[in-house]
């Protein structure tokens, strides 16, 4: 069981070519990488998510768009972590775009305009997470009823008792 | 008009709901509205150890449990940085590959009923049937098997298993033969799918499509070959890919994957090595019997791991396989402790759903049958 340590200091990851690409665009919206068990993370400014996948694309560093997803860091102030996950077909490799967001205000510009095949992953956490997506064409509820309340992927939703 | 296609519908494959907004012949527009299966997985997983997720994957895909579990284990061998034995690799390619021909049965079997053609529909049951015996034999079940688990297999395979394997995969040639001489000439079924919901790979990349329908349309790319994982470097076959992107081609394409997959079969059949099929890890992997029975350690090490689990170092990963119908991923975030924080499924059919109002819309009601059956969906992965 031998985990060699995550490379956590943007410094280090400077040269990988989306790391550079996006540092020469905005270095402004890359606010951290992370590069942990054969993963590259970057962390980018919520206001610039779509901007970066839309120059990534232009680039043609990226040709395919994975998944979109969130985890709940809950009681943590910045409690939600956007996972978008790209994929470069061309060059065979991976990388995962992340975003925080507060508890207060987990509003997010939508990544449908870009990679059409996020609309039904964003309208998902929409209902699951309650995160608004601005610009989707379409954000309704998909999996659970129109009717339903709260949203049961938060940490906070309660798992026991009648509702 | 607007008609209501399902959730109760024969040719959807599950509890599929189509609006379909309708003029005269042609359809205007497709809304598909889903979540009639969902049972909240994702939110289960978070309550539960590690191990005592994978039988839960089984129930996400019920066509192919394995491939399910195959994913999850290798995401969570990955935040363990866990080394898995050459004969349980093998093992696991030689299961999914089957799981791949079992599912695309299903495929074929059902799409080509959708079309009119009810024999083949028996035929594939057939062999399918033979399979589900295999996994009995490996797993004790037939469809819920949960025979992967973290660090290597469950159980030593039986003795008899490759015995049968190699005599099912042997005269598997000649059923896909069988199954070609009924459809691929068939006059009728060809009018039916040749120019039906025709997407080009610009599209069908920007919408999501996975898989064999996405390399109908002619993106050259699948995760075996381009990105391997499990071992499937050490394994050769060819990677079907058609340019046309209608429902004949995601046919062809499905029928030949059915081909390679004996393949690999046949090689893994041929190479698999000997040796332990469980990791070297006693925090994470359970001791044998015999072992619990005479040594303290491994008695320890058995309770401890089923009442307290096992932690995992913090971090997260995305493991992304080439599950019959695509791209199947997941994603999970570990917070140190036994139990995950998060796990999330990149279900292929979720995102290849988005695809079909897009093949559908402005063309025959009578296709939109044959698109649904054309992108392989399984319900039960979409509303999870």
């Amino acid at each position: 069981m031998a985990l060699a340590p995550a490379i956590t200091d943007l410094e280090q990851l400077k040269d990988r070519p989306l790391v550079a690409a996006l540092i020469a665009w905005n270095a402004a919206a890359v606010q951290g990488a992370k590069f942990d068990r054969d993963e590259l993370s970057i962390y980018i400014a919520r206001e610039n998510i779509r901007e970066a996948c839309a120059h990534l694309k232009a680039q043609g560093l990226t040709d395919y768009m994975s998944d979109v997803t969130c985890a709940d860091f809950y009681p943590r102030d910045m409690r939600f972590e956007m996972a978008y996950h790209l994929l470069s077909i061309k060059r065979k490799d991976r990388v995962r775009l992340k975003v925080k967001l507060s508890g207060d205000d987990p509003v997010i510009e939508s990544i449908t305009a870009v990679w059409p095949s996020a609309n039904f992953f964003e309208r998902e956490l929409f209902d699951l997470f309650g995160i608004r997506f601005l610009g989707h064409p379409y954000l309704r509820r998909i999996l659970l009823p129109e009717d339903w309340e709260g949203h049961p992927l938060r940490k906070d939703y309660p798992v026991e008792g009648y509702r | 008009m607007i008609l209501n296609m399902g959730p109760q519908h024969p040719s959807t494959h599950g509890v599929l709901r189509l609006l379909l907004e309708i003029d005269g012949e042609a359809v205007v527009r497709m809304m598909p509205d889903i979540g009639f299966l969902h049972t909240g997985i994702e939110k289960t997983c978070e309550a539960k150890f590690y191990q005592q997720v994978v039988p839960l994957t089984d129930r996400i895909d019920y066509l192919c449990p394995m491939v399910n579990n195959l994913c999850y284990v290798l995401a969570v061998e990955k935040l363990l940085g866990l080394e898995i034995p050459p004969r349980a690799t093998w093992m696991r390619v030689l299961l999914a590959e089957l799981q791949r021909i079992s599912s695309h049965l299903v495929w074929l079997g059902t799409h080509a009923m959708d079309i009119g053609a009810m024999t083949v529909f028996l035929y594939c049951f057939r062999e399918r049937e033979e399979l589900l015996k295999l996994y009995e034999l490996v797993s004790g079940q037939r469809m819920m098997t949960s025979y992967f688990r973290i660090g290597g297999l469950a159980l030593e395979p039986p003795l008899d298993f490759f015995a049968k394997t190699k005599k099912f995969i042997d005269g598997f040639s000649e059923k896909i033969d069988e199954y070609e001489d009924l459809l691929t000439g068939n006059f009728i079924f060809i009018n039916r799918l040749k120019g039906v919901a025709r997407i080009n790979a610009e599209d069908a990349l920007a919408i999501g499509l996975s898989g064999p329908a996405l390399r109908a349309s002619g993106v050259d790319f699948d995760h075996r070959r381009d990105l391997p994982y499990c071992g499937y470097e050490n394994f050769k076959f060819k990677v079907p890919v058609s340019n046309d992107g209608d429902v004949w081609a995601r046919y062809v394409c499905r029928v030949q994957e059915l081909r390679e997959s004996r393949e690999i079969c046949l090689q893994a059949l041929a190479g698999m090595p000997s040796g332990p099929i469980k990791a070297d890890a006693p925090k994470v992997v359970l001791p044998d019997r015999e072992k619990m029975k005479t040594q303290m350690e491994a008695l320890i090490y058995h309770f401890k791991i089923v009442t307290e689990g096992f932690a995992v170092p913090a971090g997260e990963v995305y493991q992304a396989i080439e599950s019959p119908r695509g791209e199947m991923g997941y994603y999970i975030v570990s917070d140190g402790t036994a139990k995950p924080m998060r796990v999330h499924m990149r279900s292929p059919s979720y995102a290849s759903l988005q695809a079909l109002p897009q093949m559908c819309e402005g063309k025959l009601i009578a296709d939109v049958v044959a698109a649904i059956g054309s992108i392989d969906i399984v319900l039960g992965e979409i509303d999870r």
